[in-house]
C-alpha cells in the first residue's frame, strides 16, 4: 500500500504541475496517430488494401475506429456481414504490412461459430482475399491465444475458431497467453512481494516464482515472436486473435511489429503504435486500468495487458539497448498516465466513447505533452542509432529479468541509476565537442 | 607429449547448448601440450586450456558419432560429437590426463613464455608492492607497527612475512597468541581506516574448546582495541554459523568467550563453510543448464541451490564490518575456522566497501594480492590446480567476484573497472597461465620460485587495461566515501555473464559498454584536435599580426581540418555500427531461440520452402 501512497502524491504533484499542460494548446497532436496516416503508408506499399470507412458511425463494431484497413476485394456489404459473425463485430483488419516479403499481420475477435459450426462465406472470401493479395501461393497462419482446448469450449457460449476446411491455406496455431483475472492476479502478487522489504532471499525467489510474472512476458515475447517470424521470415499471412481480440491479441501484434519494423522503435514510430494498435484499437483503457494492483474487491475487467506489453518492450530494450530511440523513461510514463492523466489520450475504452465524450476537443494529448523538448532527455535513448534489421529477443529465462524500474521503484533508490543516465547522455552529447562544429553535426546522426 | 595419442580429428561437430533447431557446427579438433582446439568452418576459433577443464564425459555412442562433453571452471560447457569412437576415446584419455596434473611444475605458467626478459618479468611482478599499500593505509604509526615474529614463517606458514600488529604487543604476547589459533594464524591487521583510526583485523579460530584460556590472547585482543584512540571496545566477528562454532567446541577448537576478553563485543554472523558453497554452486549450474526452462524451474533452482541467500550472506557480513567501522568507530576482528576463506571474503569485501582506492583497477589487485593471495586463501587448492582432494575445492572466490559484481550493478559509476575486469580475473584464478594464484600461501610460493619461474597476472591486465574501464567512472569522490549497498533480497540476481559466459544467445544482443566507451574516446580525441588546431592558429597570430591575413589563414585551416576529421569519424563511426550489427544477427537469429520449435510446425504444410539459416545469411549481408 505504501507503494500506492506514494503513487497518489505523485500523482497530485502531476497534476499540479500542469504548467507543462499550459504550454500546450487544445487539439494538439490529436490528429497526429489515426488509422489514417498509417495507411498512408500501406498504400506506399501495396495496392490491395483500402481505407473503408464502413465502420463511420460506429454502428458494425463499437470499439473499432472509423476506419480501418481491409483488402481491397473486400467491399462494404460484405464487410457488415463478416462483422456480424465476429464477436463484438471486430471483423479481420490490418495491423501491419511487412513490406520487405509483402505479406501481413491481421486481428480480429473470434468467429461465432456456435455449436453448429456456422460460416460465413464474406469472412472466408475476406481471408482468402488477404492471402491473394499478398502474393500468390501465400499461406496463413491464424495465431489463436487461447488453447486447442480453450477455443473448442468457446464454442459451447456461440464462439469458436476458424475451421480448417472452410479457410483454405490457413493453418491454425494455438498459443495460450494467460488474461484477465489471473494475469491481474500474478501482477497483484508480484507487487505485494515486491512490498516486503524484510523478506529472506528464499522467500523472495519463491514468491518471484509463484506469481508467474515472468512466465507471462516469457510467453507474450515468444508468441509475438512467432507471429513475427510467420510475417517476416516464412513469408505467410498471420491472423491473431483470442476471444473478444482486445487484450492479448493487440499485445501479439504490436509486439511483432516491435520486432519486425524498424521504423515503430522510434519515438513517434512507437507513440503511433501504441495510439493504432492499443488506443485506436479498442484496448479497453477505462476498464483494464482502474485500479492497478491495489483493489479490495475483486474487479471484474481490471488486467494489467498494456503493462505487460510495456514489460516486453522494456525487455526488448534491455536485449537491443541501442535500437529502441527511447528508454525506460517513455515506458514509465506510459504506465503512469494509462493509470491516472491529465492528458485525454488513454480516457475511455474505445474511439466511440471518446467520441461521445469529446475527449479530442476537451483535452490534452499525452503525446504533445510527452513531445515538448523538455522532456526529451528523460524519453530518449542517449545511445540510439536505428537498426534496420529485426530485432529477434532470447526468451530463455536466463535472460529475462525482473523489470526493477517499475517494480521497485519506490523501494530501490534510483539516483545511482538516474545518476549514471545522466553521465551517458553527458558522454554523448558532451559540449565541449560543440566548439567543433563541422564534426558535430557530421557524427550526429550516427549518434 | 606422452599424454597425446591423436592430435587432430576432423568432421566434428559442435553442438550448442541452448538452441533447440540442434544446430551445429563442423569444423577440426586439434589437442595441443597446452590447449584443445577447435576450427570451424567459418575459421572461428575455440580455445579451451586445459586446466579449465573441470570434467570431461564420454556419452553413449549415437548415430552421428561420439558425443564428448566437457565442462569448464569457467563455465564454459561444450558438446562435441565425434564422429569415430576410437578418436574419441583417445582425446577423452589425453584430456583426462591434461587436465589434471600431479606437480605444480608443469602447470601452464611454467611454460608460459609472453616474450619478456628477466627484468620485464621482474618489474611485472613488483607492480604491486603490499608495503607500500600499508603505507598508504598510513601504518606502521604510533598504535601500529611492523612485525619481524613471522620473518622466517616460523610463527605461522600461511601467513606472509610481514606482519602489522598492535605496538604494545610484544613478541612474546604473539607467539603465545598464535599457539591458541587455528594453524598459528594469530590476529594482525588487514586494513587500518586513516580516518576513524580505526583497524580490520583477521584471525583464526581461538582453540579454546569448552573453557581453554590463553592470556596472550586475551592481552593481544586487548592491544588491538587499545590501539584504536576513540573506541574502546571492539568487536569479533565469527562468519560462521553459531552451530558450526559450537560444534567445533568440542573439537577443542570455537569461539572467544565474551567473558574472558574485556571489551568485546562477539558476533556470529553466519557464512556456510565451502562444502556447502561447493555443492550451491553446482545446484545453480545443474538448474541453468537446462534449456527451455520453465519459470517454476528456473526460480526454485535458483531458491534452492540457496546461491543467491549465500551472497547476501557474505555482502551483509561486510556492511556489518563496514558499520563497525563507520558509526561506531570500532575495530573489528573477524575470523571463521582457518581464517583463509570466509575471513578473506569479508575483509576484502569490507575494506572495498570503506576505502574508495580499492575501487580503482590498481587498488582491487592490491586487495586481492593482500587479502587474498598474501594471507593464504588456498588458491590452489580451492581451484583444484592440480590433482588433488575434490573435497578441498570450492567457489570462495568466486563470490567474492559475485559479490563485487553486485556492489557494480548497485553503484554504477563509483568503479572504475568493469564486468569484463572481473571475467578475466576469475579465468586466470583457473587458469594457471599466471604465477600469482598458484600454491596455497606465501611460503610456498617462494619455494615455488614462482617470481623467478613464472608471470605476475596484473601488469598483462594493466596493459589491456582499456578493455577494463567503466566509461561511467567518476574518480571524483573522496578517499572514504562508504558504499552502503542495499541487501534487500531483490537486489539479488543471477549473474548471467559469469555463468553463461560462453552461451552467447542468451546475452543482450548489442553492448552498451563498447558504445559508450567509443565515444569517450572519440570525445577525448575531437578536444585533442580542438586544441591542437587552436594552438596553431595561436602561431599564427602571433606570426602575423594583421588581422586580414589571419582570416585568410583561418579559412585555409577549417576546410581542411573538418574534412579530415569527419573521415576519421565516418570511419570510425561506419566500424562500430557494422561490429554491432554483425551481433545482432548471430545473437538474433530466431532458430536460436525457443520459439523457433514451432518453426517445424511452420514448414511441416508445406515441406522446404524456406531455408531458415539462408534466409539469415542473407540478411546477413
Amino acid at each position: 500500500m505504501q507503494g500506492g501512497l506514494e503513487y497518489l502524491q505523485r500523482r497530485e504533484l502531476r497534476s499540479a504541475g500542469a504548467g507543462s499542460a499550459r504550454g500546450l494548446r487544445l487539439g494538439d497532436a490529436w490528429h497526429f496517430h489515426p488509422p489514417e496516416r498509417y495507411y498512408k503508408r500501406v498504400a506506399r506499399e501495396t495496392n490491395a488494401w483500402r481505407l473503408s470507412e464502413v465502420n463511420g458511425d460506429f454502428s458494425l463494431c463499437p470499439s473499432y475506429p472509423r476506419a480501418v484497413i481491409v483488402p481491397r476485394a473486400v467491399d462494404d456489404d460484405a464487410l457488415a456481414r463478416c462483422a456480424r459473425f465476429r464477436q463484438g463485430g471486430r471483423f479481420p483488419v490490418l495491423s501491419y504490412h511487412h513490406a520487405p516479403s509483402g505479406t501481413v499481420l491481421l486481428r480480429s475477435s473470434q468467429p461465432l461459430t456456435g455449436p453448429q459450426k456456422r460460416r460465413c462465406a464474406e469472412d472466408e472470401e475476406l481471408l482468402r482475399a488477404v492471402l491473394a493479395g499478398a502474393r500468390p501461393g501465400a499461406r496463413g497462419f491464424v495465431l489463436d491465444t487461447r488453447s486447442a482446448q480453450a477455443a473448442k469450449q468457446a464454442r459451447v457460449t456461440g464462439g469458436g475458431t476458424e475451421a480448417k476446411a472452410a479457410y483454405p491455406g490457413w493453418k491454425r496455431l494455438h498459443r495460450p497467453l494467460e488474461r484477465g483475472w489471473p494475469l491481474q492476479e500474478s501482477f497483484v502478487r508480484l507487487v505485494e512481494a515486491c512490498g516486503d522489504l524484510e523478506q529472506s532471499m528464499d522467500r523472495w525467489l519463491s514468491h518471484l516464482e509463484a506469481c508467474h510474472w515472468l512466465a507471462h512476458v516469457k510467453e507474450a515475447l515468444s508468441t509475438a515472436c512467432l507471429a513475427a517470424q510467420g510475417v517476416g521470415r516464412e513469408g505467410a499471412c498471420v491472423l491473431v486473435h483470442g476471444a473478444e481480440g482486445m487484450d492479448s491479441t493487440l499485445l501479439v501484434t504490436s509486439l511483432a511489429q516491435l520486432i519486425l519494423d524498424p521504423s515503430s522503435r522510434t519515438i513517434a514510430g512507437f507513440q503511433e503504435l501504441v495510439e493504432r494498435e492499443w488506443i485506436q484499437a479498442g484496448h479497453p483503457f477505462q476498464l483494464r486500468c482502474a485500479h492497478s494492483a491495489f483493489s479490495h474487491a475483486r474487479p471484474k475487467h481490471e488486467a494489467p495487458t498494456f503493462l505487460l506489453f510495456l514489460d516486453c518492450v522494456w525487455q526488448l530494450g534491455r536485449q537491443f539497448p541501442l535500437s529502441l530511440e527511447f528508454g525506460e523513461g517513455l515506458l514509465l510514463a506510459l504506465f503512469e498516465h494509462a493509470y491516472a492523466s491529465p492528458f485525454g489520450t488513454f480516457l475511455c475504452s474505445s474511439e466511440k466513447e471518446r467520441c461521445l465524450c469529446e475527449v479530442r476537443t476537451r483535452t490534452h494529448s499525452l503525446w504533445s505533452g510527452l513531445n515538448q523538448p523538455k522532456e526529451q532527455r528523460k524519453l530518449r535513448n542517449p545511445l540510439y542509432v536505428p537498426n534496420p534489421l529485426a530485432i529477434w529477443p532470447s526468451v530463455e529465462l536466463q535472460t529475462l529479468r525482473l523489470w526493477q524500474g517499475l517494480f521497485l521503484r519506490w523501494i530501490r533508490p534510483p539516483e545511482s541509476s538516474e545518476v549514471a543516465w545522466e553521465k551517458v547522455w553527458q558522454i554523448v552529447t558532451d559540449k565541449k565537442t560543440e566548439g567543433c562544429e563541422p564534426t558535430v553535426s557530421a557524427s550526429e546522426p550516427q549518434l | 607429449m606422452e599424454h597425446i595419442r591423436t592430435t587432430k580429428v576432423e568432421q566434428v561437430k559442435l553442438l550448442d547448448r541452448f538452441s533447440t533447431s540442434n544446430k551445429s557446427l563442423t569444423g577440426t579438433l586439434y589437442l595441443t601440450a597446452t590447449h584443445l582446439l577447435f576450427i570451424d568452418s567459418h575459421q572461428k576459433e575455440t580455445w579451451i586450456l586445459h586446466h579449465h577443464i573441470a570434467l570431461v564425459e564420454k556419452l553413449a555412442l549415437t548415430t552421428s558419432g561420439c558425443p564428448l562433453v566437457i565442462q569448464c571452471k569457467n563455465f564454459r560447457i561444450v558438446h562435441f560429437i565425434v564422429p569415430r569412437e576410437r578418436d574419441c576415446h583417445d582425446i577423452y584419455n589425453s584430456l583426462l590426463q591434461l587436465s589434471k596434473q600431479a606437480k605444480y611444475e608443469d602447470l601452464y605458467a611454467f611454460s608460459y613464455n609472453p616474450k619478456q626478459n628477466d627484468s620485464e618479468r621482474l618489474q611485472g611482478w613488483q607492480l604491486i608492492d603490499l608495503a607500500e599499500e600499508y603505507k598508504r593505509m598510513g601504518v606502521p604509526n604510533s598504535n601500529w607497527q611492523l612485525s619481524d615474529a613471522n620473518r622466517e614463517y616460523k610463527i605461522c606458514e600461511t601467513y606472509p612475512r610481514e606482519l602489522y600488529v598492535p605496538r604494545i604487543a610484544s613478541k612474546p604476547i604473539i607467539v603465545g597468541s598464535s599457539k591458541f589459533r587455528s594453524k598459528g594464524r594469530f590476529p594482525v591487521l588487514s586494513y587500518y581506516h586513516q580516518n576513524k583510526e580505526a583497524a580490520i583485523c583477521r584471525c583464526s579460530q581461538p582453540l579454546s574448546g569448552f573453557s581453554a584460556r590463553c592470556l596472550e590472547d586475551e592481552h593481544l585482543l586487548q592491544a588491538i582495541s587499545k590501539a584504536n584512540p576513540v573506541n574502546r571496545y571492539m568487536y569479533v566477528m565469527d562468519t560462521r554459523p553459531k552451530l558450526n562454532a559450537m560444534a567445533n567446541r568440542a573439537a577443542g577448537k570455537g569461539y572467544e568467550n565474551e567473558d574472558n576478553y574485556s571489551n568485546i563485543r562477539f558476533q556470529f554472523v553466519g557464512i556456510e563453510n565451502i562444502h556447502v558453497m561447493r555443492s550451491s554452486l553446482q545446484k545453480l549450474l545443474e538448474v541453468n543448464g537446462t534449456k527451455g526452462l520453465s519459470v517454476s524451474d528456473f526460480y526454485s533452482g535458483l531458491e534452492s541451490s540457496g546461491w543467491l541467500r549465500h551472497i547476501k550472506a557474505v555482502m551483509d557480513a561486510a556492511i556489518f564490518l563496514a558499520k563497525a567501522i563507520m558509526v561506531e568507530n570500532a575495530s573489528v576482528l573477524v575470523h571463521c575456522s582457518d581464517g583463509w576463506d570466509r575471513t578473506s571474503q569479508v575483509c576484502s569485501l569490507g575494506s572495498l566497501l570503506l576505502d574508495s582506492y580499492y575501487r580503482t583497477i590498481k587498488g582491487f589487485m592490491v586487495l586481492i594480492e593482500k587479502d587474498w593471495i598474501s594471507f593464504g586463501h588456498k588458491f590452489s587448492e580451492r581451484c583444484g590446480h592440480l590433482d588433488g582432494d575434490p573435497k578441498e575445492v570450492s567457489p570462495v572466490f568466486t563470490q567474492f567476484l559475485e559479490c563485487v559484481w553486485h556492489l557494480t550493478e548497485q553503484f554504477p559509476q563509483d568503479f572504475e573497472f568493469n564486468e569484463a575486469f572481473l571475467l578475466q580475473i576469475h579465468e586466470h584464478i583457473h587458469s594457471c597461465q599466471f604465477g600469482n594464484f598458484l600454491g596455497n600461501c606465501q611460503k610456498e610460493r617462494e619455494e615455488l620460485k614462482l617470481k623467478e619461474k613464472t608471470y605476475s597476472l596484473w601488469p598483462f591486465l594493466l596493459d589491456d587495461q582499456k578493455k577494463y574501464l567503466n566509461p561511467l567512472y567518476s574518480s571524483k569522490s573522496p578517499k572514504f566515501a562508504v558504499l552502503e549497498p542495499n541487501t534487500v533480497s531483490f537486489s539479488f540476481k543471477f549473474w548471467r555473464n559469469m555463468y553463461h559466459q560462453f552461451d552467447r544467445t542468451l546475452h543482450p544482443r548489442q553492448s552498451v559498454f563498447n558504445i559508450i566507451m567509443n565515444m569517450n574516446e572519440q570525445n577525448k580525441r575531437l578536444e585533442k584536435d580542438i586544441k591542437d588546431l587552436e594552438s596553431k592558429i595561436k602561431q599564427r597570430k602571433n606570426k602575423q599580426t594583421d588581422e586580414i591575413l589571419t582570416k585568410e589563414l583561418l579559412h585555409s585551416v577549417h576546410p581542411e581540418s573538418p574534412t579530415l576529421k569527419t573521415s576519421l569519424c565516418f570511419k570510425e563511426q561506419t566500424l562500430l555500427p557494422v561490429n554491432h550489427a554483425l551481433r545482432t544477427i548471430e545473437g538474433s537469429n530466431p532458430a536460436d531461440n525457443r520459439y523457433s520449435e514451432y518453426a517445424e510446425e511452420f514448414s511441416k504444410s508445406e515441406p522446404g520452402v524456406v531455408n531458415l539459416e539462408y534466409g539469415v545469411a542473407r540478411m546477413t549481408c
